[in-house]
């Protein structure tokens, strides 16, 4: 006789046959996540990111390829720098940890690097939350994790997450490290890319904090989750690696709130009809109406953050939605959401003259016609 | 972005085709521009992989690094790029013009006109995209401190002569395209979006090749359709047929084609560095150029798509007139050239790593001043830009049902006439705000008085002479069309500030010797 199912393997199987029988689970990541957390309205990135199904195979398979990929270039010297960073048991890391968030602690010297393998993403899980309780009972010691494993419970699945390192002070704090490879120039980098590493890092903060809630040490308050990340990137032209803190608070807030606010997966997967799957080996036509059984929100943001964007694109301006020109395009035109429904207004064909938006575009009309016509008379 | 450009979007979906955004050129386009392309190794920071340059459409000069990676074929690269720059760069140092310029004189301390030279025209640098001028500026900050082997024998690795004082021009050059409405250093995306309002997000519209097929689709498509190609399509090994404008490229050509040249080329050349004789090394030299060969083949079918969508740009764009007031910010610009030019004869050093407080906020200020002019200008020379002002509450027109003269009260009474402008437009007029219109290129003022129906009543202010009697053509007349708006056409400077020298200390303090700015370290690999 079976195990009566718990509510968790229940959406686990739930999940894995909206995948696909013989399709492995593609593991959400950091930037994922917080490129869910950038866009929380879109149930069909929440339930495909939940359900492990591999973006961009399904894109290929409806026919609008995404066009992400990196460059072997790029990818080459991304490893070479983290290896640079951490090589001699991270002692230039911790260097620089010690140096730019924790000047007063005795300086690293022979810092522990436990050995963190396991099986499986679990067992890794289980291994790194040991490692830190480890590390942070041995008072006085610095210690640093290469690449330890974190789960975050997203929508009601578990995420299993990579950061970079996680380094344990010796007053037992911990603090998230991201190693990057876009130049540090003068001082200042791109700031968007650090935006994005921020965003990404306040993922890791969050997972870490629900790590740290868990452990309780005797006589020691839980340990305390550092809202500054250090920032590892090349310096100016060379490889050599300098830092800079940078307080994650704000992204922290922002993707703590909005991952609260993502549908919960399950009311998504209940909401699809029966025998809804997402194997891309499906007919094209099949899969395109398992996708559309989901609704999105798109915005030209998309493009360049969900593999999906280019299919949800041609929806969306099929559609004739607005906001496919812009989220504040479609935050200027209140209740008209399509494109022949705003340009009938404007041309006075429909909508009510008092209804202010109305009222303004007509007026922007006539003056763009205006305009125009006194420049073609010139 | 207003409701009108909204309106123009909309419009372009509708129809297929990108709708104007403005009736005239509001950036100066120089009658020689230099056009740039280059291309930049992926997570590599500063290393060039190519470029087009040059400022005959049907010539440009391919510049290739084999190996981005080796510290002697990009000095090799940077030297090139120096020859084909800086003598396009000279060749408008030479021609001057005189001018006048307000100076402080420093034993009086008033204000004295000084004579001095003026450059009579500039250098004009075109990159296809916002991140080119982002590589443009980063180009001249890796090089401007390098050290040539006359400036610091010692030095190892020494630049190649000219490079530092290239770097040096593109540091100006990219500072200068910081400067709102300034014309030095263009991009070609910006160009065009601004004149032109597709049926595709601003994000999409920095795809240079997506934002010309709006504007100017193939016979037999829509510009959605053209766009979608432009962004999308690939060949049967694939390739996107038209590759990003760069500098960075495409993935799938780095995996795909690049990385395998790349790979042949180190080969050849170990092969021929343990070549063991004179007949060996000959054929493997062969090998060698082969492989160079290739590489310069791929980056030339990588840019040459973009150099020519940066050339039809252009076209595109010299049809239009151009605004009656760019030939006034050109000459901001030839005046930034003349004086960088200046202070590179004068044996100046680089621009510092870090502006100090005073220089930082000179700069903004300037940012901010030139915003505003750009804003004026743009709106006095084209009435779509004009239209989005009167929209917005900003600029009123209309016609002049009926004028009152009066005078004003003292002891000489100045005519102080009252106008009545009958306007759709729904200004935000307090009492006595003062409004401005164009009077043969100079602003007239005037002052709101009060409502009469849906007319509005100014009196105006000056521009009528000094006479008890107004100069014939200085007041409106009934009948006349007119245009007032709310902003000033000219922008005064704001408080000056000290001297560096007296920066206060809440600022950091005077800034005291210039700190000696030394060249970046090299590291022992040659590898970045």
């Amino acid at each position: 006789m079976p195990l009566p199912r718990t509510r968790g393997t229940a959406l686990r199987q739930q999940l894995a046959e909206l995948r696909g029988p013989d399709v492995p689970a593609k593991a959400l990541d950091a930037r994922a996540l917080a490129a869910l957390a950038a866009n929380p309205g879109c149930r069909r990135r929440a339930i495909l990111d939940g359900a492990g199904v591999n973006k961009a195979t399904l894109a290929s398979a409806l026919g609008s390829p995404s066009a992400f990929g990196q460059s072997q270039f790029a990818l080459t010297r991304g490893n070479a720098f983290e290896a640079k960073v951490k090589a001699d048991g991270g002692a230039e890391l911790l260097r620089l940890v010690h140096e730019k968030l924790d000047r007063h602690a005795e300086p690293p010297v022979d810092a522990r690097v436990p050995d963190l393998t396991a099986i499986g993403p679990e067992g890794r899980t289980a291994r790194t939350a040991l490692a830190l309780r480890e590390a942070t009972e041995a008072y006085g010691a610095w210690t640093l994790l290469d690449h330890p494993m974190l789960a975050l419970d997203v929508a009601g699945s578990p995420a299993f997450l990579e950061p970079d390192a996680v380094v344990v002070h010796p007053d037992g704090g911990w603090t998230v490290v991201e190693i990057k490879s876009f130049p540090m120039l003068d001082g200042s980098a791109d700031p968007a890319k650090v935006g994005a590493a921020a965003r990404q890092a306040a993922v890791y903060v969050l997972a870490l904090e629900e790590v740290a809630a868990r452990i309780t040490v005797a006589d020691v308050p839980a340990p305390e989750v550092g809202h500054q990340v250090l920032l590892v990137c090349p310096k100016d032209f060379s490889n050599l690696p300098t830092a800079s803190a940078v307080d994650v608070r704000k992204q922290r807030a922002v993707t703590r709130r909005q991952l609260a606010r993502l549908t919960r997966i399950q009311d998504i997967a209940d909401a699809l009809p029966e025998g809804t799957c997402f194997d891309p080996a499906r007919p094209a036509e099949e899969l395109t109406s398992a996708v559309e059984s989901v609704p999105a929100t798109y915005a030209p943001e998309c493009l360049s953050a969900c593999e999906l964007a280019f299919h949800c694109r041609d929806r969306s301006r099929a559609a004739g939605a607005v906001t496919s020109l812009g989220r504040s395009v479609r935050a200027e035109l209140g209740a008209l959401t399509t494109v022949p429904d705003v340009l009938a207004a404007a041309r006075g064909e429909a909508g009510d003259a008092a209804d202010p938006t109305v009222a303004a575009l007509r007026r922007a009309a006539t003056l763009r016609a205006e305009a125009l016509g006194a420049a073609a008379c010139r | 972005m207003s409701l009108i450009s909204t309106l123009a979007r909309l419009e372009a979906v509708s129809t297929g085709r990108a709708q104007p955004a403005a009736t005239v050129r509001h950036r100066h386009l120089a009658g020689r521009p230099l056009v740039f392309v280059p291309l930049t190794t992926a997570g590599e920071a500063g290393a060039p992989l190519g470029a087009l340059v040059g400022t005959d459409r049907d010539a440009p000069r391919l510049l290739v690094v084999p190996q981005p990676r080796d510290r002697d074929l990009r000095f090799q690269f940077l030297a090139e790029l120096a020859d084909v720059v800086l003598p396009y760069v000279d060749s408008y140092a030479e021609a001057v013009e005189a001018a006048e310029r307000n100076e402080t004189d420093p034993e009086t301390g008033k204000r004295v006109k000084v004579e001095v030279e003026l450059c009579a025209d500039a250098p004009q640098l075109i990159v296809p995209s916002r991140a080119g001028i982002d590589f443009v500026r980063l180009l001249g900050r890796s090089m401007r401190f390098r050290r040539t082997a006359e400036q610091d024998p010692e030095a190892p690795h020494p630049a190649p002569p000219r490079v530092p004082l290239l770097g040096r021009w593109l540091t100006h050059f990219g500072e200068r395209a910081r400067v709102p409405g300034s014309a030095l250093l263009l991009a070609a995306t910006e160009l065009l979006s601004r004149h032109w309002a597709t049926g595709q997000s601003t994000l999409e519209d920095q795809h240079l090749g997506a934002l010309l097929a709006w504007i100017d689709p193939p016979a037999g498509m829509t510009g959605a359709e053209a766009a979608h190609a432009a962004e999308l399509a690939r060949d049967a090994k694939g390739q996107l047929l038209h590759p990003p404008a760069g500098p960075a490229t495409d993935p799938a050509f780095d995996n795909k084609l690049l990385a395998p040249a790349l790979e042949r080329y180190d080969r050849a050349r170990t092969a021929l560095a343990a070549a063991e004789d004179g007949l060996e090394a000959d054929e493997r030299l062969g090998e060698l150029t082969a492989a160079e060969r290739a590489i310069r083949d791929l980056v030339e079918s990588r840019t040459r798509p973009t150099w020519d969508a940066v050339w039809r740009g252009l076209d595109l764009l010299r049809e239009l007139p151009e605004g009656a007031r760019v030939e006034e910010r050109w000459t901001r610009d030839r005046w930034s050239f003349t004086s960088h030019r200046d202070r590179i004869t004068a044996g100046e050093p680089p621009q510092p790593r870090r502006d100090d407080a005073v220089t930082a906020a000179n700069k903004l200020a300037t940012r901010e001043r030139e915003q505003a002019r750009l804003e004026a200008q743009e709106a006095l020379d084209d009435p779509l830009v004009m239209a989005g002002r009167r929209l917005s509450g900003e600029a009123f027109a209309g016609e002049v049902t009926d004028v009152v003269m009066t005078y004003s009260e003292g002891k000489r009474p100045s005519p102080r006439p009252l106008v009545t402008l009958r306007t759709d437009d729904r200004p935000h007029l307090g009492e006595r705000v003062k409004v401005y219109r164009s009077l043969g290129g100079k602003p007239q003022s005037a002052e709101f008085v009060g409502h009469d129906g849906d007319g509005v009543v100014l009196r105006i202010l000056d521009k009528m002479g000094r006479g008890k009697e107004p100069e014939p053509g200085s007041v409106p007349e009934k009948g006349d069309r007119l245009c007032f708006t709310l902003f000033e056409h000219e922008q005064r400077g704001g408080a000056k500030l000290p001297d560096p020298e007296n920066t206060p200390w809440t600022h950091g303090g005077p800034p005291g010797e210039a700190p000696h700015e030394a060249a970046d370290p090299l590291t022992a690999e040659d590898v970045l």
